[in-house]
């Protein structure tokens, strides 16, 4: 018998491909407002120190992004907040010029670009942004990223009983990794998740872990960004917040899991 | 926190396969840094390369994980019966009941970074055989171990840089405590790659002898590569007097900068503190510290300040990154198992090649290996991003 995992969701922060900011995409996924898809839109950060600004690529600044609009929306400070950052492939365009600089006769990596090389870059940005000291995390599961940063976010909450900030967040590689891995463009999710219901709650998600039943989303366009991006796996559940329904939502995790989750509104 | 016994342990390293190896070196002082001859890496700096990594052979119907990351963490989970040990905990437990959480800073990398210097001239593209799920992903390998031992609970790779295979015994322990799993096989698994070897030279923090930690003239880091391992499960009734407990994790963020460590060591403190805390011990009940103790000169000074603040200057410490090397996110890990072996032989390792130690250090250093009897142990593994984990590990009886 698998446990059950259960939060509030008190923010929402989101940036993807014709999904501006969660107001505008709630009004999408509510089926208010028709999708186009247009190239993601990644603002540069003011959150940060001139010199840690120049430093960042989109990938940074589009986690820095969600989670920071999460917490506006939320009302919450990050002060002490814990954070949970999930992605596939972390920040694919430094990878690149690394490994191109390597293949090169000189092999003279940049300074910069190898510090920003580490999985938890966004989550060391983060750090750096918010004054937080709080524990953070970074972890990949491949596609699974988003459903094993949910579940480990939801295993904080309920052991250490504390608000978490969840960031889940991919962009797509330049050629020639992007062949290989064909993620066609950023996408970002935040959730802020309390152990209990405030006022500015939107609804109480709970988790299990169950053997199948993906399901997808019923536009085309959207269906395809959920299965192109390992963090658009969260459109399920976002098309459920959005529509203010109770209900359930089986995303994608490992090969023989998925996550269902149970949604209920609070108003 | 409740703790959690590792009932099973064991670890890979430039030290030799499994724990005999590891504990007949770190008994005697053996370092297993040597010249870098690897790949076509032309620095002047010494490795921990673990021999005969490439000669490995992945299960037949798991071909899509070749990597050199991959083949060490095949080569360490075979040793000391560790595997074994795994699937009967599975045939006990159920697959679904036992999750994974690995830690790795550079997964397969080496076979993208070779990969690109096999592009084709005209279009650019990477070779055919590329596999990036299998081999670049930075989850390959818990995707790989997951499958080479047959398990299906859940997973995840965890990769913080240089803290990310200590941080795996917190998301494990927390994973048990919420009922999510009812065992966990936690480790490392770090393979040498250009990436970091050129990386942390451009960051001039790359030792051109074996690393020194904590002397007064060290001037760096020397890369090793390792797998280590460790199966959690929540203790029975009867266990054994040397058997081995996790009993504290603390995490923290620097808040600070990308690369380089808060100068007085807060982030350390704060992890150092909250595994205190999670163990329900005070400073004085530490027996050793095994520190992060990297070798560059900033490190070491920031975790020195760090551990007197909280442990006080008197508690015996070393690194034993002068014998394996720093392994980057196998590091804690591997240290973990050290201090397993450490607490159930009643050993602590002296940290190797520092001859004279930094005065303005105000910490005990342990420089010869000591026969003692030991309750428990502090292990330090810090990352970039400013990510700081401590573990706290213990004897039964």
């Amino acid at each position: 018998m698998s446990a059950v995992l259960s939060a509030w969701i008190e923010g929402v922060g989101l940036l993807g491909p014709g999904l501006p900011d969660w107001p505008t995409a709630a009004r999408i996924l509510s089926g208010a407002a028709p999708y186009e898809s247009r190239p993601t839109v990644i603002a540069p950060l003011a959150c940060l120190p001139s010199a840690e600004r120049r430093r960042t690529g989109k990938v940074v600044r589009l986690a820095l992004t969600v989670g920071l609009e999460a917490l506006e929306r939320a009302g919450a400070a990050a002060a002490e907040l814990p954070a949970v950052f999930a992605s596939s492939g972390g920040d694919g365009e430094n990878c690149h010029e690394i490994c191109q600089v390597l293949a090169g006769p000189e092999r003279q990596i940049s300074p910069t670009r190898f510090h920003n090389s580490v999985h938890n870059a966004a989550s060391g940005y983060w750090g750096i942004a918010t004054g937080s000291t709080a524990a953070a995390n970074a972890l990949c599961a491949h596609d699974a990223s988003f459903a094993a940063g949910l579940l480990e976010a939801l295993v904080q909450l309920r052991v250490a009983e504390t608000a978490v900030m969840l960031i889940a967040y991919d962009a797509d590689y330049p050629e020639p990794m992007r062949s290989a891995r064909p993620i066609p463009d950023a996408f970002g999710v935040a959730l802020l998740l309390t152990p209990a219901a405030g006022p500015r709650s939107l609804a109480q998600l709970s988790a299990q872990l169950v053997a199948a039943g993906t399901q997808g989303m019923s536009d085309p366009q959207l269906e395809a960004l959920r299965a192109g991006v390992p963090a658009a796996r969260s459109l399920p559940l976002l098309r459920h917040l959005a529509r203010g329904e109770s209900g359930r939502a089986v995303i994608d995790y490992l090969e023989n899991q998925r996550l269902e989750l149970t949604v209920t509104p609070c108003h | 926190m409740r703790p959690l016994a590792l009932t099973a342990f064991t670890a890979t390293s430039c030290l030799g396969r499994g724990a005999e190896p590891t504990l007949a070196a770190l008994a005697a002082g053996r370092t297993g840094l040597a010249p870098c001859t690897f790949e076509t890496v032309t620095l002047a700096t010494c490795v921990g390369e673990v021999p005969g990594v490439d000669a490995i052979a992945l299960p037949a119907g798991l071909e899509e994980f070749e990597c050199r990351n991959n083949r060490l963490a095949l080569l360490g989970l075979r040793q000391d019966g560790f595997d074994e040990a795994v699937r009967a905990a599975a045939a006990r437990l159920g697959p679904r009941r036992i999750g994974i959480w690995l830690g790795t800073s550079t997964s397969g990398i080496l076979e993208t970074e070779l990969a690109y210097r096999a592009r084709d001239p005209v279009s650019g593209a990477l070779p055919a055989g590329f596999r990036y799920r299998g081999a670049h992903n930075t989850f390959s390998v818990a995707a790989f171990v997951r499958r080479a031992l047959g398990l299906e609970g859940p997973a995840a790779v965890i990769s913080s840089a240089c803290s990310s295979s200590a941080k795996v015994f917190a998301s494990a322990q927390r994973a048990l405590a919420a009922g999510l799993v009812d065992a966990a096989v936690v480790g490392g698994v770090d393979s040498l790659c250009l990436t970091t070897l050129y990386g942390f030279h451009s960051l001039q923090l790359v030792a051109r002898e074996p690393c020194r930690p904590f002397d007064a003239g060290r001037d760096g880091l020397s890369i090793g590569e390792a797998a280590a391992f460790a199966l959690l499960e929540r203790p029975g009734g009867d266990l054994a007097t040397d058997a081995v407990l996790l009993l504290g994790t603390g995490e923290s963020s620097d808040a600070w900068h990308m690369s380089a460590p808060h100068p007085e060591g807060r982030g350390a403190a704060a992890a150092m503190r909250a595994a205190l805390r999670a163990a329900r011990l005070s400073p004085a009940e530490v027996d050793y510290l095994n520190l992060h103790g990297t070798g560059t000169p900033s490190n070491d000074a920031a975790e020195a300040h760090a551990v007197a603040a909280v442990l006080g200057t008197a508690v015996p410490a070393s690194s034993t990154k002068g014998a394996t090397g720093h392994t980057l996110g196998a590091a804690g890990g591997l240290e973990a198992v050290i201090c397993a072996l450490a607490l159930s032989h009643g050993l602590m390792p002296g940290g190797v090649n520092t001859q004279r130690l930094d005065p303005a250090l105000p910490v005990s250093y342990l420089r010869e290996s000591r026969r003692a009897p030991l309750r428990r142990l502090m292990s330090n593994s810090f990352g970039f991003g400013g990510s700081n984990c401590s573990l706290i590990f213990g004897r039964a009886g």
